[in-house]
Protein backbone atom coordinates (compact mmCIF):
# COMPACT_ATOMS: atom_id res chain seq x y z
CA UNK A 1 0.00 0.00 0.00
CA UNK A 2 1.39 3.40 -0.94
CA UNK A 3 1.37 6.47 1.28
CA UNK A 4 -1.27 8.88 0.16
CA UNK A 5 -3.73 11.54 1.02
CA UNK A 6 -6.39 10.12 3.34
CA UNK A 7 -9.46 8.49 1.88
CA UNK A 8 -12.37 10.84 1.21
CA UNK A 9 -15.06 8.18 1.63
CA UNK A 10 -15.84 5.58 4.29
CA UNK A 11 -17.86 2.37 4.28
CA UNK A 12 -21.60 3.06 3.96
CA UNK A 13 -21.14 6.29 1.97
CA UNK A 14 -23.20 6.62 -1.19
CA UNK A 15 -21.23 7.56 -4.30
CA UNK A 16 -21.78 8.00 -8.01
CA UNK A 17 -19.31 6.67 -10.58
CA UNK A 18 -17.99 9.37 -12.89
CA UNK A 19 -18.81 9.05 -16.58
CA UNK A 20 -15.93 9.21 -19.02
CA UNK A 21 -14.19 7.25 -21.73
CA UNK A 22 -10.75 8.81 -22.16
CA UNK A 23 -8.72 7.45 -25.09
CA UNK A 24 -6.07 6.45 -22.55
CA UNK A 25 -5.93 3.50 -20.11
CA UNK A 26 -8.37 3.44 -17.18
CA UNK A 27 -9.94 0.71 -15.03
CA UNK A 28 -13.57 1.78 -14.57
CA UNK A 29 -15.88 -0.36 -16.72
CA UNK A 30 -18.56 1.54 -18.60
CA UNK A 31 -21.37 -0.58 -17.16
CA UNK A 32 -20.96 1.11 -13.76
CA UNK A 33 -20.39 4.64 -15.03
CA UNK A 34 -23.12 7.07 -13.96
CA UNK A 35 -24.45 4.49 -11.48
CA UNK A 36 -24.92 4.94 -7.75
CA UNK A 37 -23.18 2.57 -5.35
CA UNK A 38 -22.17 2.20 -1.73
CA UNK A 39 -18.66 2.06 -0.33
CA UNK A 40 -18.21 -1.47 1.03
CA UNK A 41 -14.50 -1.37 1.94
CA UNK A 42 -11.78 1.26 1.93
CA UNK A 43 -8.55 -0.46 0.83
CA UNK A 44 -5.98 2.31 1.29
CA UNK A 45 -4.16 3.95 -1.59
CA UNK A 46 -2.47 2.37 -4.61
CA UNK A 47 -0.45 3.76 -7.52
CA UNK A 48 -2.76 5.07 -10.20
CA UNK A 49 -3.00 2.67 -13.18
CA UNK A 50 -3.63 5.65 -15.45
CA UNK A 51 0.02 6.64 -14.88
CA UNK A 52 1.47 3.14 -14.53
CA UNK A 53 0.14 2.26 -17.98
CA UNK A 54 2.54 4.75 -19.59
CA UNK A 55 5.64 3.92 -17.57
CA UNK A 56 4.96 6.50 -14.87
CA UNK A 57 5.14 5.86 -11.13
CA UNK A 58 1.37 6.24 -10.62
CA UNK A 59 1.88 8.88 -7.94
CA UNK A 60 0.13 10.44 -6.20
CA UNK A 61 -1.46 7.15 -5.18
CA UNK A 62 -5.23 6.95 -5.41
CA UNK A 63 -7.41 5.74 -2.53
CA UNK A 64 -9.12 2.54 -3.68
CA UNK A 65 -12.54 1.29 -2.62
CA UNK A 66 -14.65 -1.80 -3.04
CA UNK A 67 -18.00 -0.39 -4.18
CA UNK A 68 -21.28 -2.30 -4.02
CA UNK A 69 -24.13 -1.87 -6.50
CA UNK A 70 -27.64 -3.31 -6.62
CA UNK A 71 -27.82 -5.41 -9.77
CA UNK A 72 -31.27 -3.98 -10.48
CA UNK A 73 -29.67 -0.49 -10.60
CA UNK A 74 -27.09 -1.62 -13.16
CA UNK A 75 -29.32 -3.47 -15.61
CA UNK A 76 -32.89 -2.57 -16.52
CA UNK A 77 -33.61 -6.17 -17.49
CA UNK A 78 -31.91 -7.91 -14.56
CA UNK A 79 -33.60 -11.27 -14.10
CA UNK A 80 -32.11 -12.38 -10.78
CA UNK A 81 -33.22 -11.58 -7.23
CA UNK A 82 -33.79 -7.99 -6.10
CA UNK A 83 -31.11 -8.35 -3.41
CA UNK A 84 -28.37 -9.52 -5.81
CA UNK A 85 -25.30 -7.29 -5.82
CA UNK A 86 -22.24 -6.53 -7.88
CA UNK A 87 -19.00 -5.31 -6.33
CA UNK A 88 -15.89 -3.88 -7.89
CA UNK A 89 -12.83 -1.89 -6.98
CA UNK A 90 -12.79 1.76 -8.04
CA UNK A 91 -10.15 4.46 -7.56
CA UNK A 92 -11.20 7.67 -5.85
CA UNK A 93 -10.68 9.87 -8.93
CA UNK A 94 -13.68 8.06 -10.47
CA UNK A 95 -16.03 8.69 -7.53
CA UNK A 96 -18.40 11.62 -6.97
CA UNK A 97 -20.24 12.49 -3.76
CA UNK A 98 -24.02 12.40 -3.81
CA UNK B 1 -13.34 -16.74 -32.77
CA UNK B 2 -10.63 -17.61 -30.29
CA UNK B 3 -13.05 -17.03 -27.51
CA UNK B 4 -11.63 -19.03 -24.67
CA UNK B 5 -7.94 -18.48 -25.22
CA UNK B 6 -7.29 -21.63 -27.22
CA UNK B 7 -4.20 -21.41 -29.34
CA UNK B 8 -5.32 -23.45 -32.30
CA UNK B 9 -6.29 -20.48 -34.48
CA UNK B 10 -4.68 -19.54 -37.79
CA UNK B 11 -2.33 -17.20 -35.98
CA UNK B 12 -0.77 -19.63 -33.54
CA UNK B 13 2.20 -20.62 -35.67
CA UNK B 14 3.03 -17.01 -36.47
CA UNK B 15 2.86 -15.88 -32.85
CA UNK B 16 4.74 -18.90 -31.54
CA UNK B 17 7.60 -18.01 -33.87
CA UNK B 18 7.34 -14.29 -33.15
CA UNK B 19 7.51 -14.97 -29.41
CA UNK B 20 10.57 -17.15 -29.97
CA UNK B 21 12.20 -14.34 -31.98
CA UNK B 22 11.51 -11.81 -29.23
CA UNK B 23 12.99 -14.14 -26.60
CA UNK B 24 16.06 -14.83 -28.76
CA UNK B 25 16.68 -11.09 -29.16
CA UNK B 26 16.25 -10.43 -25.43
CA UNK B 27 18.80 -13.15 -24.71
CA UNK B 28 21.25 -11.89 -27.40
CA UNK B 29 20.98 -8.38 -25.99
CA UNK B 30 21.65 -9.63 -22.48
CA UNK B 31 18.31 -8.46 -21.11
CA UNK B 32 17.52 -11.90 -19.67
CA UNK B 33 18.49 -15.54 -20.09
CA UNK B 34 16.52 -18.62 -21.10
CA UNK B 35 17.23 -19.85 -17.60
CA UNK B 36 15.41 -16.80 -16.17
CA UNK B 37 12.40 -17.61 -18.35
CA UNK B 38 12.33 -21.31 -17.47
CA UNK B 39 12.83 -20.62 -13.77
CA UNK B 40 9.85 -18.24 -13.87
CA UNK B 41 7.77 -20.82 -15.80
CA UNK B 42 8.52 -23.45 -13.15
CA UNK B 43 7.62 -20.99 -10.41
CA UNK B 44 4.27 -20.24 -12.07
CA UNK B 45 3.65 -23.99 -12.58
CA UNK B 46 4.21 -24.60 -8.88
CA UNK B 47 0.87 -23.02 -7.93
CA UNK B 48 -2.37 -24.87 -8.63
CA UNK B 49 -5.94 -25.17 -7.33
CA UNK B 50 -4.65 -27.82 -4.88
CA UNK B 51 -2.84 -25.05 -2.96
CA UNK B 52 -6.01 -23.02 -2.56
CA UNK B 53 -7.98 -26.14 -1.63
CA UNK B 54 -5.50 -26.99 1.12
CA UNK B 55 -5.80 -23.52 2.67
CA UNK B 56 -9.59 -23.39 2.40
CA UNK B 57 -10.05 -26.90 3.82
CA UNK B 58 -8.00 -25.77 6.81
CA UNK B 59 -10.38 -22.83 7.19
CA UNK B 60 -13.31 -25.28 7.20
CA UNK B 61 -11.93 -27.23 10.15
CA UNK B 62 -10.46 -24.36 12.17
CA UNK B 63 -12.89 -21.47 12.77
CA UNK B 64 -10.18 -19.26 14.25
CA UNK B 65 -8.00 -19.78 11.21
CA UNK B 66 -11.00 -18.99 9.00
CA UNK B 67 -11.52 -15.71 10.83
CA UNK B 68 -7.87 -14.78 10.31
CA UNK B 69 -8.02 -15.82 6.64
CA UNK B 70 -11.08 -13.66 5.99
CA UNK B 71 -9.58 -10.70 7.87
CA UNK B 72 -6.06 -10.83 6.40
CA UNK B 73 -5.57 -13.50 3.76
CA UNK B 74 -1.88 -12.83 3.19
CA UNK B 75 -0.86 -13.29 6.83
CA UNK B 76 -3.04 -16.38 7.12
CA UNK B 77 -1.48 -17.88 4.00
CA UNK B 78 1.96 -17.25 5.44
CA UNK B 79 0.99 -19.34 8.48
CA UNK B 80 0.63 -22.30 6.11
CA UNK B 81 3.91 -21.57 4.35
CA UNK B 82 2.55 -19.62 1.39
CA UNK B 83 4.64 -16.48 1.09
CA UNK B 84 3.06 -14.48 -1.74
CA UNK B 85 5.57 -12.51 -3.82
CA UNK B 86 5.96 -8.85 -2.94
CA UNK B 87 4.92 -7.99 -6.50
CA UNK B 88 1.74 -10.09 -6.44
CA UNK B 89 -1.61 -8.27 -6.26
CA UNK B 90 -3.34 -8.16 -2.87
CA UNK B 91 -5.55 -11.10 -1.98
CA UNK B 92 -8.91 -11.26 -0.23
CA UNK B 93 -10.97 -14.35 0.61
CA UNK B 94 -14.77 -14.14 0.38
CA UNK B 95 -16.90 -16.63 2.27
CA UNK B 96 -19.93 -18.29 0.72
CA UNK B 97 -22.66 -19.07 3.24
CA UNK B 98 -26.27 -20.22 3.36
CA UNK B 99 -27.29 -16.64 2.56
CA UNK B 100 -24.58 -15.27 0.27
CA UNK B 101 -22.92 -16.70 -2.83
CA UNK B 102 -19.89 -14.85 -4.20
CA UNK B 103 -18.50 -15.36 -7.70
CA UNK B 104 -15.50 -13.67 -9.30
CA UNK B 105 -14.77 -12.34 -12.77
CA UNK B 106 -12.50 -9.85 -14.49
CA UNK B 107 -14.53 -8.12 -17.20
CA UNK B 108 -11.62 -5.91 -18.33
CA UNK B 109 -8.91 -8.56 -18.71
CA UNK B 110 -8.09 -11.74 -16.75
CA UNK B 111 -7.26 -10.76 -13.15
CA UNK B 112 -7.21 -13.93 -11.04
CA UNK B 113 -5.66 -15.07 -7.74
CA UNK B 114 -2.73 -16.65 -9.63
CA UNK B 115 -0.33 -16.27 -6.72
CA UNK B 116 -2.22 -18.94 -4.78
CA UNK B 117 -4.20 -21.06 -7.30
CA UNK B 118 -2.16 -20.73 -10.50
CA UNK B 119 -3.28 -19.81 -13.99
CA UNK B 120 -6.98 -19.23 -14.69
CA UNK B 121 -9.00 -21.77 -16.68
CA UNK B 122 -9.49 -20.88 -20.37
CA UNK B 123 -13.19 -20.05 -20.00
CA UNK B 124 -12.42 -17.47 -17.30
CA UNK B 125 -10.46 -15.46 -19.89
CA UNK B 126 -13.07 -15.92 -22.63
CA UNK B 127 -15.48 -13.28 -23.87
CA UNK B 128 -18.67 -15.24 -23.10
CA UNK B 129 -18.00 -15.48 -19.36
CA UNK B 130 -16.62 -11.94 -19.09
CA UNK B 131 -19.61 -10.46 -20.92
CA UNK B 132 -22.40 -12.39 -19.29
CA UNK B 133 -21.59 -13.17 -15.68
CA UNK B 134 -22.11 -9.60 -14.50
CA UNK B 135 -25.53 -9.21 -16.10
CA UNK B 136 -26.83 -12.78 -15.74
CA UNK B 137 -24.94 -14.51 -12.92
CA UNK B 138 -27.74 -16.95 -12.19
CA UNK B 139 -27.89 -17.98 -15.85
CA UNK B 140 -24.13 -18.54 -15.82
CA UNK B 141 -24.40 -20.61 -12.63
CA UNK B 142 -26.98 -22.80 -14.36
CA UNK B 143 -24.64 -23.17 -17.31
CA UNK B 144 -22.08 -24.60 -14.90
CA UNK B 145 -24.75 -26.89 -13.46
CA UNK B 146 -24.86 -24.98 -10.18
CA UNK B 147 -28.22 -24.76 -8.43
CA UNK B 148 -28.78 -22.12 -5.77
CA UNK B 149 -31.84 -21.46 -3.65
CA UNK B 150 -33.87 -18.45 -4.83
CA UNK B 151 -33.34 -16.65 -1.54
CA UNK B 152 -29.53 -16.76 -1.65
CA UNK B 153 -28.00 -13.39 -2.48
CA UNK B 154 -25.66 -13.62 -5.48
CA UNK B 155 -22.70 -11.24 -5.30
CA UNK B 156 -20.55 -10.88 -8.41
CA UNK B 157 -17.06 -9.50 -7.77
CA UNK B 158 -15.45 -7.86 -10.79
CA UNK B 159 -11.67 -7.78 -10.09
CA UNK B 160 -10.76 -4.46 -11.60
CA UNK B 161 -7.82 -3.13 -9.58
CA UNK B 162 -5.21 -4.19 -7.00
CA UNK B 163 -7.18 -6.97 -5.27
CA UNK B 164 -7.75 -10.57 -6.31
CA UNK B 165 -10.62 -12.57 -4.87
CA UNK B 166 -10.61 -16.19 -3.78
CA UNK B 167 -13.95 -17.74 -2.84
CA UNK B 168 -14.23 -19.94 0.26
CA UNK B 169 -17.02 -22.33 -0.78
CA UNK B 170 -19.66 -23.44 1.66
CA UNK B 171 -18.75 -26.68 3.44
CA UNK B 172 -21.13 -29.39 2.23
CA UNK B 173 -23.41 -31.18 4.67
CA UNK B 174 -22.39 -34.64 5.77
CA UNK B 175 -18.65 -33.90 5.89
CA UNK B 176 -18.30 -33.54 9.67
CA UNK B 177 -16.05 -36.52 10.23
CA UNK B 178 -13.79 -36.04 7.23
CA UNK B 179 -10.05 -35.39 7.42
CA UNK B 180 -8.66 -32.08 6.22
CA UNK B 181 -6.93 -33.88 3.38
CA UNK B 182 -10.17 -35.47 2.17
CA UNK B 183 -12.03 -32.18 2.57
CA UNK B 184 -9.51 -30.48 0.29
CA UNK B 185 -10.51 -32.90 -2.49
CA UNK B 186 -14.02 -31.41 -2.39
CA UNK B 187 -12.75 -27.91 -3.19
CA UNK B 188 -12.54 -27.48 -6.95
CA UNK B 189 -11.17 -24.66 -9.07
CA UNK B 190 -14.75 -23.77 -10.06
CA UNK B 191 -15.83 -23.58 -6.43
CA UNK B 192 -12.95 -21.20 -5.63
CA UNK B 193 -14.07 -18.88 -8.46
CA UNK B 194 -17.69 -19.26 -7.37
CA UNK B 195 -19.24 -20.73 -10.51
CA UNK B 196 -19.52 -24.03 -8.68
CA UNK B 197 -20.12 -25.39 -5.19
CA UNK B 198 -17.77 -27.65 -3.29
CA UNK B 199 -18.31 -31.27 -4.25
CA UNK B 200 -20.18 -33.61 -1.96
CA UNK B 201 -18.43 -36.76 -0.72
CA UNK B 202 -20.83 -38.75 -2.95
CA UNK B 203 -19.70 -36.79 -6.03
CA UNK B 204 -16.06 -37.50 -5.21
CA UNK B 205 -16.57 -41.22 -4.69
CA UNK B 206 -18.63 -41.45 -7.90
CA UNK B 207 -15.88 -39.87 -10.00
CA UNK C 1 -19.67 1.91 -27.38
CA UNK C 2 -17.27 0.57 -24.76
CA UNK C 3 -13.63 -0.05 -25.60
CA UNK C 4 -12.67 -3.44 -27.06
CA UNK C 5 -11.63 -4.97 -23.75
CA UNK C 6 -14.48 -3.59 -21.60
CA UNK C 7 -16.78 -6.61 -21.96
CA UNK C 8 -19.13 -6.47 -18.96
CA UNK C 9 -22.72 -6.61 -20.25
CA UNK C 10 -21.82 -6.90 -23.94
CA UNK C 11 -24.45 -8.89 -25.82
CA UNK C 12 -23.01 -12.39 -26.05
CA UNK C 13 -25.08 -15.52 -26.59
CA UNK C 14 -22.15 -17.89 -27.04
CA UNK C 15 -22.11 -20.80 -24.63
CA UNK C 16 -19.19 -20.75 -22.20
CA UNK C 17 -16.70 -23.26 -23.58
CA UNK C 18 -15.66 -25.13 -20.43
CA UNK C 19 -13.16 -27.40 -22.13
CA UNK C 20 -9.65 -26.97 -20.81
CA UNK C 21 -6.78 -26.55 -23.16
CA UNK C 22 -3.37 -28.01 -22.59
CA UNK C 23 -0.97 -25.12 -22.55
CA UNK C 24 1.62 -25.26 -25.31
CA UNK C 25 5.28 -24.75 -24.47
CA UNK C 26 5.51 -21.44 -26.35
CA UNK C 27 2.55 -20.11 -24.36
CA UNK C 28 4.13 -21.24 -21.12
CA UNK C 29 7.27 -19.31 -22.08
CA UNK C 30 5.30 -16.18 -23.01
CA UNK C 31 3.52 -16.37 -19.67
CA UNK C 32 6.89 -16.65 -17.93
CA UNK C 33 8.51 -13.91 -20.01
CA UNK C 34 5.79 -11.55 -18.92
CA UNK C 35 6.83 -12.20 -15.32
CA UNK C 36 10.54 -11.85 -16.11
CA UNK C 37 10.02 -8.50 -17.88
CA UNK C 38 7.90 -7.35 -14.94
CA UNK C 39 10.66 -8.21 -12.46
CA UNK C 40 13.18 -6.36 -14.68
CA UNK C 41 10.99 -3.24 -14.60
CA UNK C 42 10.46 -3.44 -18.37
CA UNK C 43 6.70 -3.56 -18.03
CA UNK C 44 3.86 -3.23 -15.57
CA UNK C 45 0.54 -5.06 -15.80
CA UNK C 46 -1.09 -1.77 -16.73
CA UNK C 47 1.37 -1.22 -19.57
CA UNK C 48 0.58 -4.68 -20.94
CA UNK C 49 -3.15 -3.99 -20.60
CA UNK C 50 -2.81 -0.60 -22.30
CA UNK C 51 -1.01 -2.25 -25.24
CA UNK C 52 -3.70 -4.97 -25.53
CA UNK C 53 -6.46 -2.37 -25.30
CA UNK C 54 -4.95 -0.45 -28.23
CA UNK C 55 -5.82 -3.28 -30.63
CA UNK C 56 -8.73 -2.84 -33.01
CA UNK C 57 -11.85 -4.89 -32.31
CA UNK C 58 -11.22 -7.53 -34.99
CA UNK C 59 -7.67 -8.14 -33.76
CA UNK C 60 -8.72 -8.19 -30.11
CA UNK C 61 -11.42 -10.77 -30.83
CA UNK C 62 -9.43 -12.96 -33.21
CA UNK C 63 -6.17 -13.34 -31.30
CA UNK C 64 -5.93 -16.02 -28.63
CA UNK C 65 -4.84 -15.05 -25.14
CA UNK C 66 -1.06 -15.52 -25.40
CA UNK C 67 -1.07 -14.20 -28.94
CA UNK C 68 -2.38 -10.92 -27.56
CA UNK C 69 0.30 -10.99 -24.87
CA UNK C 70 2.99 -11.57 -27.49
CA UNK C 71 1.78 -8.67 -29.62
CA UNK C 72 1.52 -6.42 -26.56
CA UNK C 73 5.00 -7.31 -25.28
CA UNK C 74 6.39 -6.53 -28.72
CA UNK C 75 4.70 -3.11 -28.68
CA UNK C 76 6.21 -2.33 -25.27
CA UNK C 77 9.73 -3.57 -26.07
CA UNK C 78 9.79 -1.61 -29.34
CA UNK C 79 8.36 1.48 -27.62
CA UNK C 80 11.13 1.35 -25.01
CA UNK C 81 13.85 0.89 -27.63
CA UNK C 82 14.85 -2.56 -26.38
CA UNK C 83 14.47 -3.91 -29.93
CA UNK C 84 13.02 -2.88 -33.28
CA UNK C 85 10.29 -4.46 -35.39
CA UNK C 86 12.85 -4.98 -38.15
CA UNK C 87 15.08 -6.95 -35.79
CA UNK C 88 12.15 -9.18 -34.82
CA UNK C 89 11.20 -9.72 -38.47
CA UNK C 90 14.78 -10.64 -39.33
CA UNK C 91 15.08 -13.00 -36.36
CA UNK C 92 11.84 -14.70 -37.38
CA UNK C 93 13.25 -15.30 -40.86
CA UNK C 94 16.41 -16.80 -39.40
CA UNK C 95 14.42 -19.07 -37.12
CA UNK C 96 12.19 -20.13 -40.01
CA UNK C 97 15.21 -21.07 -42.11
CA UNK C 98 16.61 -23.00 -39.19
CA UNK C 99 13.38 -24.99 -39.01
CA UNK C 100 13.33 -25.76 -42.76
Amino acid sequence: MAQSPSAKYKPGDQVRIRVGVPPTHFRTPEYVQGKQGEIETSWGAYPNPEGLAYGGDGLPAQPLYLVKFAQTDLWTNYEGAAKDALLLDIYENWLESI
Amino acid sequence: MADNGHSHGDNAEYYALRAEAIQALLIEKGVCTMDDIMTMADKIDSRSPADGAKVLAHAWVDPEYKARLLADAESALLELGYDLPETAPKLTVLENTDDVHNMAVCTLCSCYPRAIIGRPPAWYKGLAYRSRVVVDPRGVLQEFGTELDEDVQVRVIDSSADYRYLVLPKRPAGTEGMSEEDLAKLITQESMIGVGLALTPEQVSAS
Amino acid sequence: MPKVHDRGGWPNEDPIDQSEHEMEEWERKVDALNGVLGDLGLKTSDQLRRAIESMDLATYESLAYYEKWTAAMEMLLVEQGVMTTAEIDAKMETLKQGQA
